[in-house]
């Protein structure tokens, strides 16, 4: 087992590992760096550069050395926490991000939390009540929350929140709130904002866990412990309940490492889309304008986050399920 | 809903109970047998026919437009879908009506009116904008088209029109061309590097089972939208329409070809002990007439059906990337270019049919579930 966990550790930090060369090559990738586009800016305000003062804000942003040299320097100052300067909000990464990447967790949470109440009992009564109207309801609903992309879920119910309530379903916080310090109001205001974004982000999720806990949970009605449980005399409840459903359950642990960074991944277009204010806009924004340290960290924070989700599902269902330590 | 279809088993004609027909099992093909399964997946057959329906949209898109889709003008901005009159009297007759704009000289904006005098008969197969017919023959007939003396260009718009002016019908039908071919060449990529990676990394085993199933965890878990983001963002922006449809295909395959090498690993994995693979060993036969006499075709069927299944992810992820304008870019068209114009509530409120682009896209992705659904029950007619 310590092996295993071992292995897993191993593999997670490889992960990590590519994750930063990539997320590091991926803002190399466009012609030009911050400098040009910059630049570019101050150009179409009418003010001028001159070739000089471009080599000279190229210099103190390290954009003048080479290329592992710059991965380097990165790497270390990273490793100290120092996650470097944005270029555009001229302010620490760090402090750009601040209560994004918290609001984005926070959302991602709910949104698991969401998927589960959506999808376990869901999963549950279309197994045992297997083609039944119900079932076919559910079965029917769950692959049109598959088919339809979140971000285009977010626009329709936008629209219409828009059209028949007038209401703005955008935002995390009324506005008297946006900018104001953390306190018991503020949170209360975040929670009435936060379920609609947190349902979104689940229906493609609970549609896709509520197929495998009936499929699941249909192979496991079949087998012979369950006539057993039924023989003795428990109560239906209790002979479903208490084994097949716990088996069948497996595959919400060894989905929730990746529900979590999905969901995070997910909740980028849709944030975008409802102006949420979690790490998707900026990272987007960013992009844009090859603001290297702030979108290098985005995307670095967001594979950290994957990596250690799946590792702790790893762990979870070796914990929970003894087959797996058996195999070691 | 696939599950059971295999619990239920296939009711081949064998089923039926004649000895003729029984015997028509024992001597079809696996090919057939497949195809007898995946007949009786009603809901497959129908996925089939609609995902037929959009390939032949997309080949045909300029025959079933009626007008340029770049064609603009600002005096038909955001246009309100026309209604069509299908019977003029009691004589089936299909016309629309004129409209004609003016500026509300209140709120400035653009509003719409019927012109009652004013009949335009629609016809079928009636002359327009000329083109070439699969990209070959010289055209100019289109399915709908406006009687002789009017212009559909200026007439016809079927649902209305995007903030140019231009005619969304015919937008969305060259839209569907980018947007489910994309998703093809997107597949192909990953089925060739699906293969060629799946297939060494289960028929080899060993160091390079070892390496290749590394990178795909690592690739598996790296968060895909941030990294294609990233990516696309990186794209130059004066690169020509056709190099950015392939670099964008290039992208989304790359991380689409970890689930087809997952299934094909694995078919390797369990053919290579499977008696009939034995048997053709002891028989002397060279490996690669085993691979591809004997264990290629066994999983052939399992590939397209995977292959079925990645399709509606590639044309989700080409539509959130153009949507956020990290995509395709005007002036390609695809759906999710087209949904661009959606992106603010604002507009939408004014102009709902903006948002219509969002319905190919449903069906399409329904559409490919459903069939590779039932192509993964039939792909194995020995199964049950």
């Amino acid at each position: 087992m310590l092996a295993y966990i071992l292995r897993r550790l191993l593999i997670a930090i490889g992960t990590v590992w590519v994750i930063s060369v990539v997320s590091f090559a991926i803002i190399q990738l466009p012609p030009g760096d911050y400098v040009t586009s910059y630049i570019a800016q101050l150009m179409s305000t009418g003010s001028l550069v001159t070739q000089e003062e471009a080599e000279n804000l190229r210099a103190q942003y390290g954009l003048d050395q080479p290329i592992y040299v710059q991965y380097a320097k990165w790497v270390w100052l990273v490793l100290q926490g120092n996650f470097g300067v944005s270029m555009e909000w001229k302010r620490p990464v760090t402090e750009v991000i601040g209560d994004r990447l918290l609001l984005t967790v926070l959302l991602a949470l709910t949104a698991v939390i969401f998927t589960w109440i959506l999808a376990i009992p869901i999963g549950i009564y279309s197994a045992v009540r297997q083609y039944s109207v119900g079932d076919y309801v559910f079965t029917c609903m769950g692959f049109i929350g598959l088919a339809i992309p979140n971000f285009l879920l977010a626009l329709v119910i936008m629209y219409l929140a828009f059209a028949y309530f007038g209401a703005s379903v955008g935002g995390l916080f009324s506005t008297e709130y946006m900018d104001a310090p953390w306190s018991l109001a503020r949170v209360q205001d975040l929670l009435k904002h936060l379920w609609i974004p947190a349902i979104i982000l689940s229906t493609a999720g609970s549609a896709h866990l509520i197929r495998i806990l009936r499929a699941n949970l249909l192979d496991e009605l079949r087998k012979p412990y369950v006539v057993t449980a039924r023989a003795k005399g428990l109560s239906e409840l209790r002979a479903i309940l208490k084994y097949p459903v716990r088996v069948a359950l497996n595959p919400f642990i060894s989905t929730v490492g990746y529900t979590l960074p999905y969901l995070v991944s997910g909740s980028i277009i849709v944030s975008i889309v409802l102006s949420l204010p979690t790490v998707g806009p900026l990272l987007l924004k960013a992009l844009l304008a090859q603001d290297m340290f702030l979108a290098g960290t985005i995307v670095l924070l967001l594979g950290v986050m994957t990596v250690i989700g799946t590792l702790i599902s790893d762990i979870l269902l070796i914990w929970v399920d003894p087959r797996i330590r058996l195999e070691e | 809903m696939a599950e059971e279809a295999v619990l239920h088993g296939v009711e081949t004609p064998e089923a039926h109970g004649t000895t003729d027909a029984g015997e028509r099992v024992y001597v079809a093909s696996q090919w057939q047998l497949m195809w007898w399964r995946f007949r009786k997946h009603h809901l497959a057959m129908a996925a089939g026919i609609v995902v037929v329906c959009f390939y032949l949209v997309a080949l045909c898109a300029d025959f079933l437009a009626t007008t340029d889709p770049e064609l603009s003008d600002a005096k038909r901005s955001l246009m309100p879908p026309q209604r069509l009159y299908w019977f003029d009297g009691w004589s089936l007759r299909p016309h629309v009506y004129a409209v004609k704009g003016a500026r509300d000289p209140k709120t400035f904006k653009r509003v719409y009116q019927v012109d009652p005098t004013q009949k335009i008969p629609v016809h079928v197969f009636a002359h327009g904008f000329p083109y070439k017919l699969f990209g070959l023959i010289p055209m100019d007939r289109h399915l709908l088209g406006v009687g002789a003396g009017h212009e559909a260009a200026q007439t016809l718009f079927i649902l209305g029109t995007d903030v140019q002016g231009r005619d969304l019908w015919s937008r969305l039908l060259y839209a569907t061309r980018i947007s489910v071919s994309i998703g093809l060449v997107g597949v192909a990529l990953s089925l060739f590097l699906g293969v060629l990676l799946g297939g060494m990394s289960g028929f080899y085993g060993g160091w390079v089972d070892t390496l290749i199933q590394r990178l795909i965890e690592i690739l598996r878990s790296i968060p895909t939208i941030p990294l294609w983001m990233g990516l696309a963002a990186a794209l130059p922006r004066d690169w020509s329409i056709l190099q950015m449809y392939f670099a964008i295909t290039i992208i989304i395959s790359l991380l689409g070809w970890t689930e087809l090498a997952r299934v094909v690993r694995g078919r390797f994995l369990a053919l290579r002990e499977e008696d009939f693979v034995v048997a053709a060993r002891l028989a002397g036969c060279s490996q690669m007439r085993i691979i591809f006499v004997h264990m290629v075709p066994s999983f052939m069927s399992h590939i397209i059906a995977a292959t079925t299944l990645a399709l509606p992810a590639m044309i989700i992820s080409e539509t959130s990337l153009s949507f956020l304008g990290l995509g395709l870019r005007p002036p390609a068209v695809s759906w999710g270019v087209l949904l661009q114009q959606a992106q603010n509530v604002q507009t939408v409120a004014i102009s709902p049919w903006l948002m219509l682009p969002a319905i190919p896209v449903i069906i399409a992705v329904l559409a490919f579930n459903f069939l590779g659904d039932g192509l993964r029950d039939a792909a194995d007619p020995y199964g049950y």
